[in-house]
């Protein structure tokens, strides 16, 4: 993956509540784990229904690109790393060893898809963006990509 | 195989549980059967019973739409959620669907 992943978070581990890593196969059927995980990680800051269903969609659309198009052609890893900060943020990292992408702009540009032919809205990011605080893509081609997204969970924030 | 009901040129299908990139194959697969007589020009898909969907769902809507639209038909969705709704207000669904009857 990435250089050593989480460089930021790492460091950082020491400022945040609680963490967490998962690591599963680039498999379809893993997209609902996933989410499942993520939401039952997160809980701890009683989101609401909605902040959850946000999380989650996130969630789902950053592992589905890892899959499909990371791994597009081929299988591997993919690494999720998570953190509940004092301040009330969850932290979502989503990374992938696979084929990296050239031109990140391009990529997140809303409608941009390079699989047009496999009925892609090339919505992913933009879904990524709308329903999360932040959201920062990392990648190198032939290594692998990150993206790190935040979102403040208003029951949470403030609170030690 | 996923609930559905025809009325003249219109076939209303329920769609239920998750949409994500696993199931959309078997549901793209599903619906291109359920719209195969070159008859039916209207797919009503009822999103009640979806608990998710994510940017994988709007592909399976889109390619629908395409292929009714060239018969002069369309696609219609009623029953979303809010966070469905949020999901295909974002990627200008609503500008190509047609009214739910
Ligand atoms: N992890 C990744 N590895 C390599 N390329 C990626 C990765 N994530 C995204 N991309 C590239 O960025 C493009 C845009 O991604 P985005 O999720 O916005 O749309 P999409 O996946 O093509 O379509 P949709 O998400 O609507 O099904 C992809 O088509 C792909 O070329
Ligand atoms: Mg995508």
């Amino acid at each position: 993956m990435l250089g050593s992943p989480l460089n930021n978070t790492r460091g950082a581990r020491v400022k945040t509540r609680n963490h967490m890593r998962l690591l599963f196969d680039s498999r379809s059927e893993n997209e609902s784990f996933a989410r499942v995980a993520v939401s039952a990680f997160m809980s701890q800051l009683s989101p609401t229904i909605e902040e959850m269903s946000d999380v989650k969609t996130a969630v789902s659309e950053a592992v589905t690109n890892a899959i499909v198009h990371g791994y597009r052609d081929t299988f591997g890893e993919v690494e999720i790393e998570s953190s509940l900060t004092h301040d009330g943020y969850v932290v979502i990292e989503v990374s992938d060893a696979g084929c990296g992408i050239e031109d990140i702009e391009r990529a997140m540009t809303p409608f941009f898809t390079s699989q047009p032919d496999m009925e892609r809205a090339g919505m992913g990011f933009a879904v990524m963006k709308t329903f999360m605080d932040d959201l920062r893509v990392e990648s190198r081609l032939g290594e692998g990509t990150r993206v790190t997204m935040r979102k403040l969970i208003s029951n949470a924030a403030g609170k030690q | 195989m996923l609930k559905h009901a025809r009325q003249g040129n219109t076939v209303t299908v329920k769609l239920d549980g998750e949409l994500d990139q696993n199931s959309a194959a078997r549901v793209r697969r599903e619906l291109d059967d359920l719209i195969s007589d070159a008859r039916i020009k209207h797919l009503v898909l009822d999103m009640q019973d979806l608990t998710f969907m994510d940017s994988s769902g709007i592909g399976v809507v889109i390619g629908r739409y395409r292929a009714l639209a060239t018969r002069g038909g369309g696609v219609a969705v009623r029953g979303e959620s809010s966070h469905v709704r949020r999901i295909m207000k974002l990627s200008g669904l609503y500008s190509i669907l047609e009214e739910a009857r």
